[in-house]
């Protein structure tokens, strides 16, 4: 089972090595971890993907909540869930053909064009997952150069659930 | 006005009523010493210890004998690594401790410099929180932070790595009255509905049994325990942690539970229909085969680490709080109670335990060892064990009735751990008896430290239980290996009386029954560092035990 957690934590030097850490040691699976800053000076916002069952989740929440450098832990339930992921993507062109169907994919995934060479086109395109996972594996035919992914980044839908 | 980095180091320790200081200066911790000498009486005792982790087990043997906060220094480098140990030591068992280390200037860090380790990042799993300090400004928030958080909440160890610049620069001092940390807020006050439910739980109990943690005795809980149990008449069992929480000599105390625990507790606590946990983990050593551990009772968990309810064991009513607080509550809503057939269903096990049955052979067995030292101190000595089978004996047969009167490394199992622990306990407890049972193989793990012990004049007696073996992993390779003894006969232990002599202290060798007592009695006529080295016969085993995997009601060595 996939969990999104987000953690509110101080923005201290070494914060990155206590939250990882904490996964390694204690045997979680992070699928990923993206981390920036939060609406408050001096705190940042990290949104970790977990795999495991509710009593994994629940162990990894309560162990993130005791490191002192960690404010505040919530996971978004599936159902309330908004959650974005920003991909770059470089792709090989060989023909003018292979533009432009890249061109249409790139228009009806609302993806954009970033930079252009002659043998080459870099695709900036941001989505859930399951968009991005789509979108790549239109694009692996014509040949992935260079994948680059920020991980996913969420937010409650209801604004009561928020991490203020 | 304007105060160096060490000076507000020692008038922070000064507000935090530090009274000693256990340690060995080097290089890059050497302004902080130097800053004691310049005082003309620092206001804590500074005790030179010969290795760091003899210093940092003795904060810890200190800590865990007062309930303050233990303090350690050590410099740089290998004197930072060498206090690993101690601080995963202190992790696993909860015990608050403040441990300073020196690093390389600032300018330095991260370039390998001579003696420079990352001490924060290698304790980030074993410490509760650990702090480099950055700019001088910092400094004393930081030791405010280190030792709030060392001692509230669930306590643990707290180190502070401390750059050489940041020790000689200068800056104004003032100390915070208090720490103030967002992400830190223990909950210390139980929910007021979940009491009230377990005590619905407990009065309707046909078969209810407390299993008492080292979380009472690092609330000071016992008091509330002790009345908790004479208004219902439910018996106790104390985890390993847990001795001393209540008193050995109450008639409703039924022994420690667990892979080396009575029979009598691991039949009660296998057969009851409801456990009362308090300040517990569940540790694997106490509930041997998880799936099949009480499959009938339901759990009351109350511990102040929201983390440790329902890791190992599903709690039916979780509590979070300060267990003096919850037991205190928890009491209002009690009413007397005496479950009469359950406690006949105990005395049935009882009469099969190997505990209660007279201990009839004529050597100078581990029972008669234990016994002697009981007779001699009558529960008023602090008892204070290394790791192996000495400490499992003395966790079976030393008379505790007191908190903090039973000093052992639990979850880590540190050998080396008593001896070093026992002079801490000693310089925080002058006036009570302090006695060390350890082992031969544990004792030369921090032999060293006889120097500090005799040196600084400490009247500890200190009983090796000498069997020329690893006992513990020999009784292993015994009965799981076919008997190959493989590396665990300590052939050449030196003559340890003329160790003791050498450093300038008395010791005594007993082979046989007759001797112990007279010596012993001696010893602690004295008043002064003895040493008792008691030759103790190979073979003996520790019985009963479970078996790794096992359930605990299956134990080898009852008939």
């Amino acid at each position: 089972m996939k969990h999104t957690i987000a953690i509110l934590v101080e923005d201290l030097p070494g914060v990155m090595a206590r939250v990882a850490g904490l996964f390694t040691r204690r045997g979680f699976n992070i699928n990923s971890i993206a981390v920036g800053h939060s609406e408050t000076p001096g705190i940042s916002r990290m949104t970790i993907i977990v795999n495991g069952d509710e009593k994994v989740l629940e162990q990894v929440m309560k162990q993130l909540n005791k490191l002192v450098d960690v404010v505040r832990v919530r996971d978004i339930p599936a159902e309330n869930i908004i959650e974005r992921e920003l991909v770059l993507v470089r792709v090989h062109v060989d023909s003018l053909a292979v533009r432009s169907e890249i061109i249409q994919l790139v228009e009806i995934f609302k993806a954009k064009v970033v930079f252009v060479e002659r043998n080459t086109m870099t695709i900036e395109m941001s989505g859930d997952e399951e968009k991005i996972n789509g979108f790549l594996n239109l694009l692996k035919p014509f040949g992935i150069k260079e994948i680059v992914r920020t991980g996913t980044i969420a937010i409650n839908k209801n604004s009561k659930n928020g991490l203020k | 006005m304007k105060l160096t980095g060490t000076e507000i180091i020692v008038e922070c320790l000064k507000q935090e009523k530090a009274k000693v200081l256990f340690g060995i200066p080097g290089a890059a911790i050497m302004p902080l010493y130097d800053t004691f000498g310049k005082y003309e009486e620092i206001p804590f005792k500074n005790i030179l210890c010969r290795h760091e982790q003899g210093a940092i087990h003795a904060a810890d043997g200190y800590a865990r004998a007062t309930g303050e906060v233990g303090v350690c220094i050590a410099t740089s480098g290998p004197g930072a690594t060498n206090l690993i140990t101690g601080l995963a030591n202190a992790h696993m068992d909860s015990v608050p401790l403040v441990a300073i280390t020196g690093q390389v200037p600032t300018e330095m860090v991260g370039n390998d410099a001579f003696q420079e380790v990352d001490i924060t990042g290698i304790t980030l799993p074993i410490t509760k929180h650990n702090y480099i300090a950055r700019k001088i400004e910092e400094l004393p928030l930081i030791i405010k932070e280190a030792f709030y958080i060392a001692k509230t909440g669930r306590p643990g160890p707290v180190l502070i790595d401390l750059p050489k610049d940041i020790q000689l620069s200068k800056c104004n001092f003032n100390y915070p009255e208090r720490a103030n940390r967002r992400g830190y807020n223990p909950s210390y006050k139980g929910h007021l509905k979940q009491i009230k439910s377990a005590a619905i739980k407990i009065m309707n109990a046909r078969k209810p049994i407390i299993v008492a943690g080292g979380g009472v005795i690092k609330s000071k809980a016992s008091a509330e325990l002790i009345k908790i149990v004479s208004k219902t008449n439910i018996p106790v069992v104390n985890t390993f942690m847990g001795l001393s929480s209540f008193p050995k000599n109450h008639p409703l105390f039924l022994g420690m539970l667990g892979m080396y625990g009575q029979y009598t507790a691991n039949q009660s606590v296998s057969n009851a229909d409801l456990i009362l946990a308090l300040g517990t983990r569940f540790d694997d050593r106490i509930t041997g085969n998880l799936s099949k551990f009480c499959p009938q009772a339901e759990v009351i968990h109350i511990d102040i680490d929201p983390a440790e309810i329902g890791k190992n064991i599903d709690a039916k009513i979780p509590i979070v709080g300060d267990l003096k607080n919850v037991l205190q509550q928890l009491n209002n809503y009690l009413e007397e109670k005496e479950p009469v057939e359950w406690l006949n269903e105990i005395k049935g096990f009882k009469e099969k335990d190997p505990m209660y049955k007279e201990n009839d052979d004529f050597l100078l067995n581990s029972r008669f060892i234990m016994e002697s030292i009981n007779e001699l101190f009558r529960g008023e000595a602090i008892i204070v064990t290394d790791v192996g089978q000495h400490q499992m004996w003395a966790a079976h047969y030393t008379q505790v009735n007191f908190p903090r009167h039973f000093i052992s490394s639990g979850g880590l199992g540190a050998m080396g751990f008593g001896f070093p622990a026992a002079i801490g306990a000693k310089i925080g407890c002058p006036n009570k008896p302090v006695v060390c049972i350890t082992g031969d193989g544990g004792f030369q793990m921090n032999i060293q430290e006889l120097a500090t012990a005799i040196y600084n004049r400490l009247s500890i007696i200190v009983i090796l239980m000498n069997n020329g073996y690893l006992g513990m992993v020999r009784q292993l390779q015994e009965l799981f290996c076919d008997k190959r003894y493989v590396s665990t006969e300590l052939a050449g232990n030196p003559d340890f009386v003329k160790v003791v002599e050498g450093y300038g202290g008395t010791g005594y060798r007993v082979g046989k029954r007759e001797e112990l007592i007279p010596i012993l009695h001696e010893a602690h006529s004295k008043n002064e560092f003895v040493l008792i080295d008691c030759h103790i016969p190979q073979e003996e085993n520790i019985f009963p035990l479970v078996k790794p995997d096992s359930s605990i009601n299956q134990m080898i060595g009852v008939d």
